[in-house]
């Protein structure tokens, strides 16, 4: 693997008392699209607003190019943002928004006409260099600010929740866009989102963040379906998170006790003994109801039917165990109906479930 | 479900007049504006058409008002030297007072806005406090400073550097124009703090992002944005200070009797002249309105937000009102 274009070793970032990143370590390759996920207070943007520049990590250091970058100002470092309200220059029309950068840095007039141009070709507002941004829409100012940071051609695109004030089809529409771009331009992206969907839709590495640390580094389908605690499965999707105690462990197997019902999962990368108290993270998606016993090298449950919810493209089943447990199933809205209070047995793949220790 | 203890009353469906009032959107807005058009009819339009109607009449040789329509004032002050040369004067004046206002105004106005985190409303009231005490104390507290045995004379003595207190500080236009720049830089600082404070952090961030330095941040975004805060203070700072009568009074000397709010004060006050005096007032108030018109041009033209210039228009109207003193 190529040496990493931007490395962050241990940095720690403090508030007063308040560590709002708390000694992260990250290596981003060139060309990645790499997502900072999390709540609100878990210190994704002020991670992202380090690479910048705009913060001063409290201890750690921050190197970009073999270079360490954490002490220069944000106008000497080779990065870019898209901040999350755009933070267009009002007073300047969309076409010297874009060429600021390039006439900071002295750039040639032939050349900055030229490269602006090409940047609002790209975001395809060519026809409204005139206006001034308070004349655009959401979305076209949303653009503008992606052409002026991409004109610059940075090594690291820094995108601070870029479509987060967009509705969600034109968020959609965006999400596509920018993936598009970015494999286009071949720029690495670090994207800051509390989205998850948008999150798993962009990245190629989604680092999971809560309170200031990265609870789980991967790329979207590790994360989604190898989710490493109980948190991260919570946090990606939706999910069935049961309490559990382990039955028996083989190696490589896990057999589960749920309400005295017996389910089997791989085993965890962290060592478990029998008896002890864990939780088992289910995805909806996967669980089917069967009328049958389940098939081999399946796990099944056996419940009550509380409420099937038509959502379009999906039915929602809730179902409730008999020791008080829910569950909520995905069902292909074509599938049998179940009336409430119906028995139901509900079956998935044993290579499917996840046990999470923590 | 059971019926609950007490049962609720029906709402009482009779239309009161407040009912019948609010059904007619007209009649309300009739009576709600009653009172603010009063006031302004009776201390404002009708002093001020008091003021032109005066300005068309004459003195006879008795030196009573005749109330006859001429022009009289008008050529008077118009071909006599002494008239235009004290607007140009005052104007001088104002125009000092305005360009200190400002140079003191400004740093301290983006110190407020950017640099002070802790106490920084405790700051601001530190600047805006002196606008609670009295005029007149602010305005003899320079006599106090500036005089021969003053403070600020004393204090050079004491330090050698004079061996004779200085005449010129006190009773000449430098006084005054120390003492309206005093005066008046809080209302220059006021608006100044405001549009700076308005200024998104982001945007400064973003100028960063782009290659700019801390100096080039400033010129092209900074003061851009601060555009609109800087005339209306500009405004304030020269409409006040060339329509002020007081300090010029207390600390000009000599020169008070070149200040044309001064000139309209004898004219009024010991030669009796009303209808000169009332003309000098009329040209006064013209200029005036014609400055604020521009400045408030040039306001919406720098307005970048898209707000209509509302909040500096009020100003300029309070200031308006207050210029009516003189």
């Amino acid at each position: 693997m190529s040496p990493p274009l931007v490395e962050l070793r241990s940095v720690t970032k403090r508030f007063g008392d308040f560590a709002a990143v708390d000694d992260v370590t990250l290596a981003i390759a060139g060309g990645e699209f790499l997502t900072l996920l999390g709540a609100s207070g878990s210190g994704k943007t002020t991670t992202l607003r380090m690479i910048a520049g705009f913060e001063q990590p409290t201890a750690g250091e921050i190197w970009m190019d073999g270079q360490p970058i954490h002490a220069l100002p944000p106008y000497k470092r080779h990065v870019n943002t898209v901040f999350q309200n755009y933070a267009l220059f009002p007073h300047m029309s969309v076409w010297d928004n874009v060429a600021y950068g390039l006439r900071m840095r002295r750039v040639a007039k032939p050349e900055v006409a030229q490269r602006v141009d090409a940047a609002l070709d790209m975001v395809h507002l060519e026809s409204l260099g005139g206006r001034v941004p308070r004349q655009l829409s959401g979305g076209q100012q949303q653009r503008v600010a992606l052409a002026r940071a991409l004109v610059n051609r940075p090594k690291v695109l820094l995108l601070d929740e870029p479509l987060g004030a967009l509705d969600l089809k034109l968020r959609k529409e965006m999400q596509l866009e920018l993936k598009h771009l970015q494999t286009q331009v071949g720029i690495t992206f670090v994207y800051v989102t509390h989205d998850q969907e948008e999150a798993l839709t962009m990245s190629d590495r989604i680092a999971l963040m809560r309170a200031g640390r990265i609870e789980q580094l991967g790329t979207p389908r590790e994360i989604y379906e190898h989710p490493a605690t109980r948190y991260a499965a919570d946090f990606i999707g939706e999910t069935n998170l049961l309490a559990a105690r382990v039955r028996a462990a083989t190696p490589g197997r896990l057999t589960l006790e749920i309400e005295g019902q017996g389910v089997e999962v791989p085993a965890p990368s962290s060592p478990v003994t029998p008896g002890q108290e864990v939780w088992l993270s289910v995805r909806p998606e996967i669980m089917t109801m069967v009328d049958a016993s389940p098939p081999a090298g399946h796990n099944s449950l056996e419940g009550t039917v509380e409420e099937g919810i038509y959502a379009g493209s999906l039915t929602r089943l809730r179902l409730r165990l008999p020791g008080g447990g829910a569950l909520v199933l995905h069902l292909a809205p074509t599938g049998t109906a179940r009336a409430a209070g119906a028995h139901a047995r509900v079956t998935w793949p044993a290579d499917r479930g996840v046990c999470l220790v923590a | 479900m059971t019926a609950p203890p007490h049962p609720l009353p029906a709402p009482d469906t009779r239309l009161t007049w407040l009912d019948r009032l609010r059904a007619r959107p007209r009649a309300r807005t009739a009576l709600a504006a009653a009172l603010p058009v009063g006031w302004v009819t009776l201390f404002l339009f009708l002093p001020y058409l008091l003021l032109l109607i005066h300005s068309f009449w004459r003195l006879d040789e008795h030196q009573v008002i005749v109330h006859q329509w001429t022009l009289a004032s008008y050529r008077r002050l118009f071909t006599t030297n002494v008239y235009p040369a004290t607007i140009l004067f005052s104007a001088r004046i104002a125009l000092s007072v305005t360009l200190l206002s400002l140079v003191l105004a400004f740093p301290l106005a983006y110190l407020l806005a950017f640099k002070v985190r802790r106490h920084k409303n405790l700051m601001y009231m530190a600047v805006i406090i002196p606008l609670w005490v009295s005029y007149l104390v602010r305005a003899y507290a320079w006599k106090i400073i500036l005089g021969q045995e003053g403070i600020l004379n004393g204090l050079l003595a004491q330090l050698g550097l004079i061996h004779q207190p200085l005449q010129f500080l006190l009773y000449s236009k430098w006084a005054v124009i120390i003492a309206l720049t005093h005066i008046y830089t809080p209302f220059t600082l006021m608006p100044i703090y405001a549009v700076l404070e308005a200024i998104p952090p982001s945007l400064k961030e973003a100028s960063q992002d782009l290659y700019a330095g801390r100096f080039q941040t400033f010129i092209h975004v900074i003061l851009p944005l601060s555009l609109p805060g800087v005339l209306a203070g500009s405004t304030f700072a020269f409409v006040l200070s060339m329509g002020d009568f007081i300090a010029p009074q207390l600390l000009g000397g000599n020169d008070s009797a070149l200040m044309v709010s001064n000139v309209v004060v004898s004219l009024f006050g010991v030669a009796y002249n009303w209808p000169l005096g009332a003309a000098v007032s009329v040209v006064m108030l013209m200029l005036v309105v014609t400055l604020l018109t521009i400045a408030n041009r040039f306001e919406e033209r720098f307005n970048y937000r898209g707000e209509r210039g509302g909040a500096v228009k009020a100003d300029a109207l309070a200031v308006v009102v207050t210029e009516s003193r003189a």
